[in-house]
């Protein structure tokens, strides 16, 4: 093996198996929140011994080991193909070690090959920066909190929703209604204003990268972003739609450009069990820092 | 909060008695099965040799299983998958398999809820996600069916468990926290637009 292909390899460990401190804090405080005796607070206690249980015995915290979606910030020059090579690689030997479920399946004939990879598995997006800096960020995303995903095209009829942003405000909060407890909430939204079908679902992934604890640098979407959460909190859907007190962890919204006829307001549902990690890797391939 | 204690096979009456929001604690017999499971046997595939689902509990599950130094399965994740994509085949399952309960995730709707009253079957919600805390109740891991057919996450596979942890979300009378919940957050929704 490589040390690249080692580093990786570590990477999807430590993020099938950890949840971020960023996450495991608001978890927490959500525990605290829930009243005392309920069935949300004591799903939010068995979460909470699952998170521990997971990183001392290194094994997944879910078993749905989800979409592997890699974001590499790498320096002009650098050769992609043999990145996608390395990943690959430690993808495969990932899954025999069992860090990922055996969660690729062709999709015209329904074999699942155990390797985790093929068309569109992994997942690589790459981005060149003026920086000798090699990043490789990871999101392991589960198919249940993906199936709650939704997008919007406004003006909407129905949700009285216009192209504004309390339009917006109200197809995202129409998503956290109609998700439920199927996403395994609490949840965290990334959301996208903008864009195209794909593109906006895809930034809207993007947003999952972000710290629960940053602020929005603009203004308007900060103040949306913390509505989005405290109305969401009020609507006593709760962990796992069992009724309580947490049902959103955060929300991050990020905005493209979008066509004069278009206004899609795409919505990525992430669940409790958050599944992102990065590291900084020196030239030599191995890894120098963690970023979360 | 006091679990109440059930063993597999279960008996028509021990399910009858659950409430919405009892917890339970489960020993026994699960098999799962998911997706491509509940497809084949509502087009009217067979169960394999060993597998009986009368008086039983299935379990939406697509675990990750590998074998140990000695040969054997043991399962190292398996919590529960979203049951609503076997709405359009549960309600049938029940019937025919003499299931008396479902343990999964997200809940289910009114073809199951119906199921669940006519012939006595409980909704068993897990806690989605906590791979770890409900791989811990799994204690053996018997047999695997229809693995080369389905492959690893949508096999049927024999679990013997003790103290699995759940929550009725759906009773044998027709009562549903989902129902309840999605309404109250709905009206909720409304005061806040």
């Amino acid at each position: 093996m490589t040390a690249l292909q080692d580093s990786l390899l570590e990477l999807i460990r430590r993020t099938s198996v950890e949840i971020p401190e960023d996450v495991h804090q608001a978890i927490l405080r959500s525990l605290e929140q829930e009243k005392k005796g309920t069935i949300a607070e004591s799903a939010m206690k068995i979460i909470d011994q699952n998170i521990a249980l997971a990183k001392n015995k290194s094994q997944p915290i879910c078993q749905d080991t989800g979409s592997i979606i890699f974001y590499v910030d790498c320096p002009v020059g650098f050769d992609q193909l043999a990145f996608e090579d390395a990943a690959r690689e430690a993808v495969k030997i990932a899954t025999k070690k069992g860090f990922l479920r055996q969660n690729s399946v062709d999709s015209v004939s329904g074999k699942n090959d155990g390797t985790n990879v093929g068309p569109g598995s992994p997942t690589i997006h790459f981005h060149q920066h003026r920086s000798p800096e090699l990043r490789v960020r990871l999101v392991l995303k589960g198919g249940g909190c993906e199936n709650v995903g939704a997008q919007y095209s406004l003006p909407n009829e129905k949700l009285k929703a216009d192209r504004d942003l309390d339009g917006c405000r109200k197809a995202i909060l129409d998503a956290v209604l109609q998700a439920q407890g199927k996403g395994c909430g609490p949840g965290i939204l990334g959301i996208c204003i903008g864009g195209d079908r794909a593109t906006g679902y895809e930034f809207s992934k993007q947003q999952l990268l972000r710290k629960l604890d940053d602020r929005n640098e603009n203004a308007d979407l900060n103040r949306l972003e913390e509505d989005v959460v405290e109305t969401a909190n009020k609507l006593g859907i709760g962990p796992m739609g069992f009724g309580g007190r947490t049902t959103l962890l955060g929300a991050k919204i990020g905005v493209l450009n979008r066509l004069p006829a278009s206004y899609f307001v795409s919505v990525s549902y992430m669940c409790w069990a958050y599944r992102r990690q990065g590291v900084a890797l020196g030239a030599d391939g191995k890894i120098g820092n963690w970023l979360y | 909060m006091n679990r109440i204690a059930i063993a597999t096979p279960v008996d028509e009456s021990v399910i009858r008695s659950l409430k919405v929001g009892d917890e339970v604690a489960i020993s026994g017999t699960l098999f799962t099965g998911r997706d491509a499971v509940h497809k084949y046997l509502y087009q009217g595939g067979k169960l394999p040799p060993g597998v009986s689902l009368n008086g039983g509990i299935l379990y939406h599950c697509g675990p990750v299983v590998i074998k140990d130094e000695h040969g054997n399965w043991k399962c190292t994740a398996a919590g529960p998958t979203t049951s609503i994509r076997e709405e359009p085949y549960q309600w049938q399952i029940i019937r025919d398999f003499g299931l008396r309960g479902v343990i999964g995730k997200g809940g289910m709707a009114d073809k199951t809820l119906a199921a669940c009253r006519e012939h006595g079957c409980a909704y068993l919600h897990a806690i989605g996600g906590a791979a770890q805390v409900l791989a811990e109740s799994i204690k053996r891991v018997p047999h695997v069916y229809l693995m080369d057919e389905f492959g690893a996450p949508e096999a049927i596979w024999e679990f013997e468990v003790a103290g699995f942890p759940a929550v009725v979300t759906m009773d044998a009378n027709g009562n549903s926290l989902h129902k309840e919940v999605f309404a109250a957050s709905q009206a909720e929704l409304a005061k806040h637009l």
